[in-house]
């Protein structure tokens, strides 16, 4: 076979991956709305905060959409997550795992799809909470410019990241492990300076708030929200952690998946 | 000369201290139906997970469509399917959308003729906008058959087709099978309990007990050859020659 005629198969199983989780959001109304509820709620609640601290706080004044900013960029990084072990679960609950990894379904590809419907879940999410900020507080996220772009980006490949490394424990250790999917992003959120910089920590925390792409992220947004500057070495330490990240993640998801066919999971993982 | 489909070699299986699978070896011609036999635990699901490419062997060889499937599943998953009913479908998913699903898996062109053909051939055309949870036990199979059939396999695996389904439905089911079989040449294997079933529709027979094939052969010959009247006999003399469990007994000599 070509190597045209290959790429053009493995992409077709990707989007029949993707088209799998797209039919199943698009089956249920409560899953559409889940993906925008949280998000808004969160903003809404930020936003009122924000308020109360413009006119509380000189550190918040001086930067309007500072916490409406954090909270949804917060998000992405969340949904991003989310948005991998999910799609993930999904298959675990479904039982499905024999039937996709009996066909000619490559794990590359599986992790693909969940990619890319992550990446609809997150801007799905997102951007219905970003758009609503708008006529509630009269603040765009969208004002941030290109730098925006950075952020979401680098969050985005964080949340992949992080949501690999717990499919991958999902498949070692089964559903018993579930609680990680949804828990596991908070520990991340005290060290990734969201709301606060990280000179704000203890000193013997603060490298490890650095060693995590997401620090960098928010003290960049930061940058540019007081300070009208890209941090480009913010950015660019970023990407490189990013990459490490999710490179660790694909090898420790492609590991297990050898575990679990050495060890029969793939038949019985399940409720 | 006939074509070999699937040729297995010294295969096993160990998990820790158990040994599910213990150095099997066979072979299936092009257009058998062949049924692997035992009882719980004898190996079956392990031997056909270990042909699917689910399960990586602890030692052995196996070779599908000429191709080793240690090293080149890819090349032939494609051209085999199965089908189980220990693992599901998606159970919020219709069953049109299920079928396209996999058939997009597979690189099926023109699915939607292909889900026509097989909604007529196993009567699911009446279900396909229902969610696969809402579905009797017979509909499910046959849903689960559509889905095994879907790339017009040359190789179709199924473990214990007709689990769980009442007469009439398992009757229905091994009608279309024989009769698909008979039309398209495709070779099966399957794991079955069911004695009754394996001799309506299997051209070879092998017994596993304790991850060993210990008997093989047409179930008429092995019905003869120990003058039993059915191969539920023949079943039970080589379950109860040495006790279940005894993974060190002597094998019986295969033929």
């Amino acid at each position: 076979m070509s190597l045209q005629a290959s790429i053009t198969l493995s992409v077709g199983r990707i989007g029949a991956m993707a088209l799998r989780y797209l039919y199943l959001l698009r089956g249920s109304w409560p899953r559409i709305l889940e993906q925008a509820y949280w998000p808004t709620v969160q903003m809404i609640m930020w936003g009122f905060i924000t308020q109360f601290f413009i006119t509380n706080s000189s550190w918040v004044a001086h930067a309007t959409g500072v916490l409406l900013s954090a909270v949804l960029l917060w998000d992405v990084l969340f949904r991003a997550q989310l948005g991998v072990s999910v799609v993930f679960m999904e298959e675990m609950f479904a039982r499905n795992l024999g039937h996709l990894f009996a066909s000619p379904l490559r794990p590359y590809e599986l992790v693909f799809s969940m990619l890319l419907i992550s990446l609809f879940r997150t801007l799905l999410g997102v951007g219905t909470a970003a758009l609503l900020a708008i006529p509630l507080y009269h603040y765009s996220i969208f004002d941030l410019g290109l730098p925006l772009l950075a952020f979401f980006a680098n969050l985005l490949v964080f949340g992949w990241a992080i949501g690999l490394l717990i499919c991958g424990l999902l498949l070692r250790y089964g559903l018993g492990a579930e609680s990680l999917a949804w828990a596991s992003i908070f520990a991340l959120g005290p060290i990734s300076g969201i709301y606060y910089p990280i000179s704000t920590l203890p000193g013997w925390l603060q490298p490890v708030a650095w060693a995590i792409p997401s620090s960098h992220v928010f003290e960049g947004m930061r940058a540019v929200l007081f300070d009208h500057r890209f941090d480009k070495e913010l950015f660019f330490d970023a990407v490189l952690l990013n990459g490490i990240y999710i490179v660790l993640g694909m090898i420790v998801f492609l590991w297990v998946f050898r575990i679990a066919r050495v060890r029969g999971l793939l038949l019985q993982v399940g409720e | 000369m006939t074509e070999i489909v699937i040729d297995v070699e010294c295969l096993s299986k160990r998990y820790g201290s158990v040994l599910a699978v213990d150095e099997v070896s066979f072979n299936v011609q092009r257009g058998a139906v062949c049924a692997l036999l035992g009882a719980n635990g004898a190996g079956k699901t392990t031997t056909i997970a270990m042909l699917l490419g689910l399960l990586i062997p602890t030692s052995g060889r196996i070779t599908i469509l000429g191709e080793d499937m240690l090293i080149n599943r890819y090349r032939v998953l494609g051209r085999m399917n199965f089908s189980s009913p220990y693992v599901d479908l998606p159970q919020r998913l219709t069953v049109e959308e299920n079928l396209t699903v996999y058939g997009r898996l597979y690189g099926v062109r023109n699915i939607g003729e292909r889900l026509r053909q097989l909604g007529s051939d196993l009567d699911i055309a009446s279900f396909v906008k229902r969610p696969f949870r809402i579905l009797s036990a017979g509909q499910k199979t046959r849903v689960s058959l559509a889905k095994a059939l879907i790339n017009e396999p040359e190789l179709l695996l199924l473990d214990e087709p007709t689990a769980s389904l009442d007469p009439d439905s398992a009757d229905r089911v091994r009608s279309f099978l024989s009769s698909y079989q008979a039309s398209s040449g495709m070779t099966i294997l399957l794991a079955s309990h069911n004695m009754m079933e394996v001799e309506r529709i299997c051209t070879d027979v092998m017994i596993m007990r304790a991850g060993k094939i210990v008997d093989q052969g047409t179930p008429q010959g092995l019905v003869a050859r120990y003058r039993r009247s059915t191969l539920e006999e023949v079943f039970l003399d080589v379950m109860r020659e040495t006790g279940e469990g005894d993974r060190n007994r002597k094998a019986v000599a295969l033929p």
